[in-house]
């Protein structure tokens, strides 16, 4: 098999609270082949956008650091990169898309020249050859009337079309890996399908990889080829999406799946998880889902580690009863 | 007849500022007098009936009449002539040290606002200090220790200024860096000076300008009162708190030597007070509305 595009070994980010440091982000590993879409789920603070953040070095200056692991991407490690090495590969290699279309672009510059910004810092080009590429990124994300529209401001756009704007920002350079961060959520749910149907799309003809970033399960059906499953800072379960939704395995995926609202089933169904995620500051020592698990046993005391399943099968669990389950099969 | 590309809102300032210009009558007073400073200012030479310099002991301290229109002072040089060629110097010391100020501050103001930390500790420390000070006295002791001067007026009036010009422009500053289109920027790879430059600086400029507005007439007060203490432009170069200076012995006597010139400067200063608020309301869309209503 090929390098992957991108591959996260042992991830540990770590912020300060009160003088003393904790994990948000614990003994992640994750590798994201090329072409492929690799969706990241977990509910609010599990740990999500601060991956994300870690992966381009954009975490805060003060009060936040990467205390273990690397990142690998391109062949370099980017964790001790310098920063001006960073901006580099940021939006050109590497772009990222965010979850607030209306407030993440700049009121003060047309569409257009903002598209044309990305193009002109990272490939040199001159202004009119910039905005002409411009021209054609938004026609490619399908902006309607898109040589008028090039002079517009962002407030003269919809919340849809402006997510279109970004991701034409985000191709401009035409990267390997795009980071999107829940970039669907501010939107309604017709626009929400065509922005997907969209990235789908591009990520088609364009070749690159996907790491989709989302707490919302209908969209990791919709695009992706793998899911990991985020609990309290770690990876719980990470598997090919249709055995991920056919046959989760973590009591915490089965629970969240419980969770969530299906057209073919009854919504009185509906089974919330008890409780609360453990906050940063009090995490339990052994397994993180334990004080909320219904499978709970004495040795989930001890801390598990998360281990592939059957060889080949491309499913890793972390969870000592389960796992014991599977084998035991 | 539709026309779906006609853009309905006036977001642009420009516009908004001609929109409001419309509605107040007041804020075209300030912009006719400030447009007739500046032309007086500009024409100076052809306007002045006189020589602003030479003197004419022969006229001396002769009170308005039709040859010269607001009096003479006391070597016999015409008030108005040297009225016109004053506001010259005024709306010169007025606009470079204003200008001056606005720059340097903003930018002080920019970065301490962006880097934060014991950077925008420290750098805000001094500012305060200088805030501290009261504008003339921190004016006239930088005034007094560079020596009378137009260039170290300007510098003295430019440092005193810089103080307000830091905070207002770190203030959004902090707001803005934390807003999502600067961490769009970060992601999409601009380095920190084009952030600011392109990012931070033209969604606060406005406020910037409207301070800049209502300090102009603060700067044209304070190169007043400085040249009324003997600490501006010296003789015989004409300038409106100069002439007051000179006028002040003979107040009792030859009342047009004082009167004229604070009328000057208090038009000037009230055309500019004027025209900043009226900057000010076509920038803040509250204001905006409310004057719509």
């Amino acid at each position: 098999m090929s390098e992957p595009v991108l591959r996260v070994e042992g991830l540990q980010s770590e912020f300060r609270i009160g003088g003393q440091w904790y994990p948000a982000v614990r003994d992640f590993s994750l590798a994201v082949e090329a072409n492929e879409t690799v969706a990241v789920v977990g509910e609010s603070g599990s740990g999500k956008s601060v991956t994300a953040l870690s992966i381009l070095g954009l975490l805060p200056a003060v009060g936040a650091r990467i205390a273990r692991g690397s990142v690998i991407f391109g062949g370099r490690d980017l964790v001790g990169l310098s920063e001006a090495e960073l901006a580099t590969l940021r939006g050109d290699a590497i772009a990222m898309i965010f979850q607030e279309p209306m407030t993440s672009l700049n009121p003060t510059m047309t569409v257009g020249d903002q598209v044309a910004e990305v193009i002109r810092i990272h490939r040199g080009t001159s202004r009119k050859a910039a905005l002409a590429e411009a021209l054609h990124l938004l026609e490619e994300v399908r902006i309607p009337a898109a040589r008028q529209r090039l002079h517009d401001y962002p407030h003269q756009f919809s919340g849809g079309m402006r997510q279109r704007v970004m991701i034409a920002m985000a191709l401009a350079c035409r990267p390997k890996l795009l980071l999107a961060d829940e970039p669907t959520t501010a939107l309604d749910v017709t626009i929400q399908a065509q922005v997907l149907a969209l990235l789908n799309e591009l990520k088609q003809s364009y070749g690159m990889s996907i790491l989709f970033i989302t707490h919302n399960l209908g969209v990791v059906a919709q695009m992706a080829d793998r899911v990991a499953v985020m609990y309290a800072g770690e990876i719980v379960e990470c598997a090919p999406v249709a055995e991920l939704f056919a046959a989760p395995l973590h009591p915490y995926t089965e629970a969240l799946l419980q969770a969530m609202p299906r057209v073919d089933r009854d919504s009185a169904a509906l089974h919330p998880i008890g409780g609360q995620v453990p906050p940063l500051t009090a995490m339990p020592p052994g397994c993180a889902f334990a004080p909320r698990c219904p499978l709970r046993q004495p040795q989930c005391e001890r801390h598990p580690p998360l281990v592939p399943l059957r060889l080949g099968s491309g499913h890793s669990l972390r969870c000592f009863v389960r796992a014991a389950m599977e084998s035991a099969a | 007849m539709t026309d779906t590309a006609t853009p309905l809102s006036t977001a642009r300032p420009s516009m908004a500022l001609l929109v409001t210009l419309q509605r107040n009558r007041l804020s075209w007073i300030g912009l006719a007098l400030i447009a007739a400073i500046v032309v007086m200012a500009v024409f100076a030479p052809l306007l002045a009936p006189h020589d602003p310099i030479k003197q004419n002991i022969i006229d001396r301290l002769e009170p308005p009449s039709a040859e010269f229109l607001l009096g003479t002072d006391s070597y016999g040089r015409d008030v108005l002539s040297r009225i016109i060629y004053g506001a010259r110097i005024s709306l010169m010391i007025g606009f470079v040290a204003v200008a001056i100020a606005m720059v340097v501050g903003s930018t002080i103001g920019i970065l301490a606002g962006y880097i934060g930390g014991l950077f925008d500790q420290i750098v805000m420390g001094v500012v305060d200090v200088m805030l501290a000070f009261p504008t003339l006295l921190l004016g006239l002791m930088i005034a007094a220790m560079l020596g009378a001067s137009l260039e170290n007026l300007i510098i003295a009036i430019a440092v005193t200024e810089m103080a307000p010009f830091a905070r207002v422009a770190r203030a959004p500053t902090i707001g803005l860096k934390e807003r999502e289109f600067v961490a769009a920027g970060r992601v999409l790879g601009f380095g920190p000076l084009r952030i600011m430059g392109v990012h931070i600086l033209p969604n606060m400029v406005s406020d910037v300008v409207v301070l800049g507005s209502l300090w102009m007439a603060s700067a044209i007060r304070t190169e007043a009162s400085l040249s009324f203490i003997g600490l501006g432009v010296q003789p015989p170069t004409p300038t409106w708190g100069g002439m007051i200076r000179e006028g002040f012995e003979n107040i009792l006597t030859a009342w047009w030597l004082v009167v004229f010139p604070s009328l000057a400067i208090l038009l000037t200063v009230l055309a500019l007070n004027i025209l900043g608020d009226a900057l000010r309301d076509a920038i803040d869309p509250k204001l905006r509305s409310e004057n719509a209503a």
